[in-house]
């Protein structure tokens, strides 16, 4: 069913953990599922473009949705941002070897939680925002809603 | 005790399927090649094949107390499953519509029930409490003039809850309404009397016995009415065609002989370590909680879940350390969905998500156990460090 790199990539995550006073947080989660993923993001500006210096992730979810995190990861470390957006699910998805057809949502959830982490980098900063990045940010409040709802007793006492 | 001594993969999934004994194989074997007879020929070859195929039916009519002549064939328990309720429904139309399931059925008994449902009958669930067990004075309230049917499982497949039984029969059989059970899980692994239990149908496989698969039974007690299922030449007393799977059911018929001589030493034995294995895990890992019913289980079930973490990823990390058990996590389900078990339950979605099942079996040793005892906690501390759920928080 998984195919060997996906379980590579849970059996031993890459860029596992949190970063304390990470400059962007990306929470997201997938109410049908129930998988939850957390991104952490550095930012460095180099040549006046943001650079994604270090990233770390936190999933509760599947295999899939621990392996697309993990491989989301390695693959936007040291990338600048216009780079590290252009990282589609299909990417995900060809890096791991493929993925089952049911867990094609797993990879989405992981560039949403990318996008969501350079939206707060871009908005605490009082950076401008693009469209796109916007409209994503406000799909993924409403469904963040949801999910706080459901996971509120196990949420309510993180730590930062 | 090293880990290196133990065999892998250790496997732990005994009630997804169990593996066809030896002795079962070796009773199977001249059924190909030598005793290949038609049941319906009248030659000699045939009426070998014949009195092979009854003399398993007899095997069966003596485990369950019944007519020779109320077992049929069937290739599985979800064919069984399939025949009793959509068959018992169209037979009985005139008597009423209404056919009541419990909530925690098996998919085949859930999607049967919601195609009646979809022509034309009145389905209605009966509720569990926490435990998994049917709530009797509702299920009673529930039984109406117009209830034709009511098929309650024997015992549950994913959290092991054995249901009262004979309670429910008495209560169908006070209210005139007939009574299906589908007792795959505990056939073979425990005594099933149906006249005890006022049986009126009942439902078991083969391929959960150390039998071969392709093959179960439907018991159908005579006087019930029931039309045909599978319409040819005539097989099985005219309800059940299809030419008849000589080699599988003789090999149904060995494994019922082997579980039922061997079944109170084995039954022990298995609720010895599944007791072992809940307290330990119950003991040594935080925020680790049972589903089902602590002694009204299957003898062989242990059905755990764990907070903050995803059942499908755990099953998989054990499976990395060789050892095979299942879930029935939203993620692991075709429609992300999760255990409807579990949530008739009252168990809250989140807390399914870190459900897995162990099954143990006959092959499970208390070496094997050890080992799960040890790999099991550090796999859930594990992922309880992937995650980002509270885990410092832990009771």
């Amino acid at each position: 069913m998984y195919t060997k790199k996906v379980l590579d990539y849970f059996k031993k995550p890459k860029n596992l953990g949190k970063i304390k006073n990470a400059d962007g947080v990306g929470k997201v989660g997938n109410m049908t599922c129930g998988d939850v993923m957390y991104l952490y993001i550095k930012v460095k500006e180099e040549k006046g473009k943001e650079i994604i210096s270090d990233i770390k992730f936190q999933t509760f979810g599947c295999v899939a949705a621990i392996a697309t995190s993990s491989a989301v990861t390695e693959m936007v470390k040291g990338k600048t941002f216009e780079e590290a957006l252009e990282v589609g699910k299909e990417d995900i998805i060809d890096s791991l070897d493929g993925l089952p057809p049911i867990k094609v949502h797993c990879s989405v959830l992981a560039t949403e939680a990318l996008a969501e982490a350079i939206y707060d980098y871009l908005s605490k900063n009082n950076k401008p925002v693009p469209e796109f990045l916007k409209k994503q940010h406000e799909k993924t409040v409403k469904e963040n809603e949801m999910l706080e709802e459901r996971y509120e007793e196990w949420t309510e006492n993180q730590q930062d | 005790m090293t880990n290196k001594k133990i065999k892998k993969p250790i496997y732990m999934d005994y009630a997804a399927t169990t593996p066809v004994d030896k002795r079962v194989v070796k009773a199977m074997l001249p059924y190909f090649t030598e005793k290949y007879g038609n049941t319906s020929s009248i030659h000699t070859m045939g009426t070998i094949a014949n009195t092979a195929v009854n003399k398993v039916r007899e095997e069966i009519a003596n485990y369950i107390s019944c007519q020779i002549n109320e077992v049929y064939f069937t290739s599985s328990a979800t064919e069984s499953n399939n025949w009793a309720l959509k068959c018992v429904a169209s037979a009985n139309k005139n008597k009423g519509n209404k056919i009541i399931i419990s909530s925690i059925e098996h998919d085949c008994v859930l999607n049967s029930a919601e195609w009646l449902s979809k022509n034309g009958f009145n389905i209605e669930r009966a509720p569990v409490d926490e435990f998994g067990s049917i709530k009797l004075g509702e299920l009673e309230k529930m039984m109406t003039k117009d209830t034709v049917l009511v098929s309650i499982m024997h015992s549950n497949n994913e959290i092991g809850t054995i249901q009262p039984i004979e309670e429910i029969g008495k209560i169908c059989k006070k209210k005139g309404i007939l009574f299906h059970t589908d007792a795959s899980q505990s056939f073979g692994k425990m005594p099933i009397n149906v006249q005890k239990l006022n049986i009126d149908l009942l439902t078991a496989s083969s391929h959960k016995i150390y039998g071969p698969k392709g093959v179960g039974l439907l018991y159908i007690k005579n006087g019930v009415k029931i039309d045909t299922f599978i319409h040819g030449g005539g097989h099985e007393r005219g309800k059940r065609s299809s030419t008849v799977n000589v080699p599988a059911i003789v090999g149904f018929g060995k494994a019922l002989e082997i579980c039922v001589k061997e079944m109170y030493d084995e039954k022990l034995r298995l609720t010895n370590l599944r007791d072992k294995i809940i307290k330990d895990v119950l003991k040594n890992i935080p925020n680790s909680h049972l589903n089902g019913h602590p002694t009204k289980r299957l003898p062989n079930n242990i059905d755990i879940r764990f907070d903050f973490i995803e059942g499908e990823a755990l099953m998989m990390e054990l499976d990395a350390k060789g050892i095979e058990v299942s879930t029935v996590s939203a993620c692991s389900s075709p429609k992300l969905q999760a255990s409807h078990v579990l949530l008739a339950c009252g168990v809250d979605e989140k807390y399914a998500q870190g459900t897995i099942r162990i099954s143990l079996g006959r092959n499970t040793k208390e070496s094997e156990v050890k080992y799960l005892l040890e790999v099991l906690p550090k796999a859930v501390q594990k992922l309880r460090k992937i995650s980002p759920m509270n885990v410092h928080n832990l009771k």
